[in-house]
């Protein structure tokens, strides 16, 4: 674990110009990611040989809770980061203000070294960041391929005058829906092509939110718990979908509970707890760290404790009343009696 | 009997006539800005008065000409939608419905208010705008002429004729939108628009375009109306006319393109053929007089209409031309 590490060293360099050319590289995305990212340090706000997605001091309160308190995240390029924490962490806070959808109190962001601070939701799309939600956005009164077609980016007749004209859209649409077809095809969804959205399973809705994303051809792709409510058989299928995003040089954010999905596949995890990012590092260094465990599942999660555990930490407990009371006076002192003889 | 064929021959001239046009108009503004783009647009007949007014003050009041009159409307229609729809397109979607009530009601009341009468002639209304409009019709409008039993003079006919037009031309460019890529935008915008935003497309251009252009063609409705009454009064432009241009929509089907054209004619034809029918009934005796009284009719109809929509939403929720699959689809 060299704490040392600096971007831009001969490993991490090459990490980078090769991660820019996935195509000349075949299956290779996936090793290069995790090269990179192999002699980054496992601590909070480390730098990235090639970060895609900068956060800065990122701030967002609600009334008087901060929701996300971000000082320093890096999101490293082609690679799958796996957002974890437990409910209420700010996860999908950080999603609503990295996509526009919400804005923050203070702080800044950056994509490709753009800043996306001030930019609307749809321009941060248009940028090649996009989004599926927590709750899937399929839009039910459209068929499957209507969805699909929507996600494409450009779109001549999007156009209000345009649209009147359909020549100037036809040859477009076609190829959009060539390329639509194909990705239907891949998610298993080209039977359903004509059937509305809104007749879909759960997890085929997740797949038609995933495939439509795909129709914009991003750069980031951020999953808000793609695998949330989704029966096992698929959830495989959707983490196979997931990999072959970063095969394909794609940049992978995602936010899940599930920690052997999230062992399976992230390059890199960064856990939040409370608005905080209290922990980086690679999916194994997770499970071993203990502000990690301390925030899942509380100071004492060994359950059950042993009867002379129990017995020590009931002196304990009991010690630490004693000395309050001999500190604060009799008021508090009457009352842990009562518990104490309950 | 022949007395019954008198009222459905009464029925169908309503069911053709220009106050059916008028109703179509402001249906099919209403099923852009509701049916396709999921837009609550509840003071649509703000736009038709302003149609309606744009011609009859330009005319009568400025002595300007007839077309001159027609573009003021237009414009008119598109400064108030875009008044309504700058501050409350980007909320959510009771916004724009509260605003929309509000200024129809509003607007109603300062054209008949004391202080605007210098230029809208106030409660008495403006007339003798629509020489030059009728002079364009190509046959003689001073007889009268006979169609399928229907008695009709040369004006309104003329007036009747170029609203049809006017209602074909806006259902073919609903058409031709609404099966483009634009039309796939608003339609996914009424399903969800965060989903929309996500993918890149701007939300609120879109939102605002259904707005102006159901708005011009509810002004488009409003100028149909002020011509074939030849007059333009504010008490004409009650806002109940948005909510009947509602339920002629759901009638005929929301978002399809002929749902709110074949059923603005259909809820025309019904209110007259119950309120002739009835009339015809209680006159010879069918009906006692102790059991409805003539004067009751004009309200009766009006209930016998609710009863019909309501018996239509539970045995047919997607109108004549809907489609049952996509209506009964969980919105979500």
């Amino acid at each position: 674990m060299p704490a040392d590490q600096t971007p831009g060293q001969p490993a991490a360099g090459g990490a980078h110009a090769a991660s820019l050319d996935p195509a000349a590289t075949g299956g290779a995305p996936r090793l290069l990611a995790r090269a990179a990212l192999r002699d980054v340090a496992w601590e909070v706000g480390v730098p990235k040989p090639d970060p895609a997605i900068v956060v800065d001091g990122v701030t967002r309160s609600f009334g008087g809770l901060t929701a996300v308190s971000v000082d320093h995240l890096e999101v490293q390029r082609g690679g799958i980061t796996g957002l974890i924490g437990p409910n209420g962490a700010g996860k999908t806070t950080l999603f609503n203000l990295l996509t526009g959808f919400d804005q923050p109190n203070t702080g800044t962001w950056s994509f490709d070294g753009r800043p996306l601070g001030k930019l609307a939701p749809h321009q941060v799309a248009r940028l090649g960041v996009v989004r599926t939600f927590q709750l899937t956005k399929a839009l039910s009164r459209l068929t499957v391929l209507q969805n699909m077609l929507l996600g494409a980016q450009g779109q001549k007749g999007e156009s209000f005058w345009r649209a009147l004209v359909p020549g100037t859209w036809r040859a477009q649409e076609r190829a959009n829906t060539e390329k639509a077809m194909e990705l239907l095809g891949r998610f298993k969804l080209d039977r359903k092509k004509d059937d509305f959205a809104g007749t879909l399973s759960g997890g085929q809705r997740k797949l038609l939110e995933m495939a439509r994303a795909l129709m914009s051809d991003p750069k980031v792709v951020m999953l808000d718990e793609p695998m949330a409510g989704v029966n096992p058989a698929l959830t495989q299928s959707l983490l196979g979908h997931v990999k072959d995003l970063r095969e394909e040089g794609m940049t992978v954010v995602f936010v899940e509970h599930d920690m052997d999905v999230v062992r399976d596949i992230s390059d890199w995890v960064v856990v939040m707890a409370a608005g905080k990012v209290i922990a980086e590092g690679p999916p194994q260094s997770i499970s071993q760290n203990q502000a990690v465990v301390d925030a899942y599942l509380g100071a004492h999660h060994d359950a059950p404790l042993t009867i002379e555990e129990e017995d020590r930490v009931l002196a304990e407990a009991e010690a630490a009343i004693a000395r309050e009371q001999h500190a604060e006076g009799d008021v508090i002192g009457s009352e842990t009696r009562r518990e104490e003889n309950r | 009997m022949g007395e019954l064929i008198d009222a459905f021959a009464v029925a169908l001239k309503a069911g053709l006539g220009f106050q059916a046009v008028f109703l179509a108009l402001l249906a099919i503004g209403i099923n852009v800005q509701f049916g396709y783009t999921g837009l609550l647009n509840f003071g649509q007949i703000a736009f038709a008065m302003l149609g309606g007014y744009g011609i009859a003050i330009s005319v009568s009041q400025w002595g300007l000409p007839f077309w001159v009159g027609v573009v003021v409307g237009l414009l008119a229609a598109v400064v108030l939608a875009l008044l309504l729809g700058l501050p409350t397109l980007r909320l959510r979607a009771d916004y724009l419905a509260i605003a929309t009530i509000a200024a129809a009601e509003g607007l109603r009341l300062l054209f008949r208010s004391v202080s605007a009468t210098p230029v809208t002639n106030g409660t008495r209304g403006l007339s003798g705008f629509n020489a030059e409009f009728v002079a364009l019709a190509p046959w003689d409008t001073a007889r009268r002429y006979g169609i399928l039993g229907t008695q009709w003079s040369g004006a309104e006919l003329w007036v009747t004729a170029v609203g049809w037009l006017l209602v074909a031309l806006a259902s073919l460019l609903i058409w031709l939108l609404v099966r483009s890529p634009w039309g796939r935008v608003v339609k996914s915008i009424r399903e969800d628009e965060d989903a929309v935003r996500a993918l890149g497309k701007n939300v609120y251009v879109y939102k605002m375009q259904a707005l102006v252009l159901g708005g011009v063609l509810g002004a488009f409705g409003g100028m149909v109306y002020a011509l074939g009454t030849a007059s333009a009064n504010p008490d004409q432009y009650q806002n109940a006319n948005t909510f009947l241009a509602y339920a002629a929509l759901i009638l005929g089907g929301a978002a399809r393109v002929l749902g709110p054209v074949i059923g603005s004619m259909l809820m025309y034809f019904i209110i007259q053929f119950a309120d002739t029918g009835l009339r015809t009934l209680i006159g010879n005796g069918v009906i006692p007089e102790g059991l409805l009284s003539a004067t009751d009719v004009a309200q009766i109809r009006f209930v016998l209409i609710g009863l019909g929509l309501m018996l239509l939403l539970v045995f047919r929720p997607q109108g004549i031309f809907g489609d049952r699959r996509e209506v009964m689809l969980d919105a979500r």
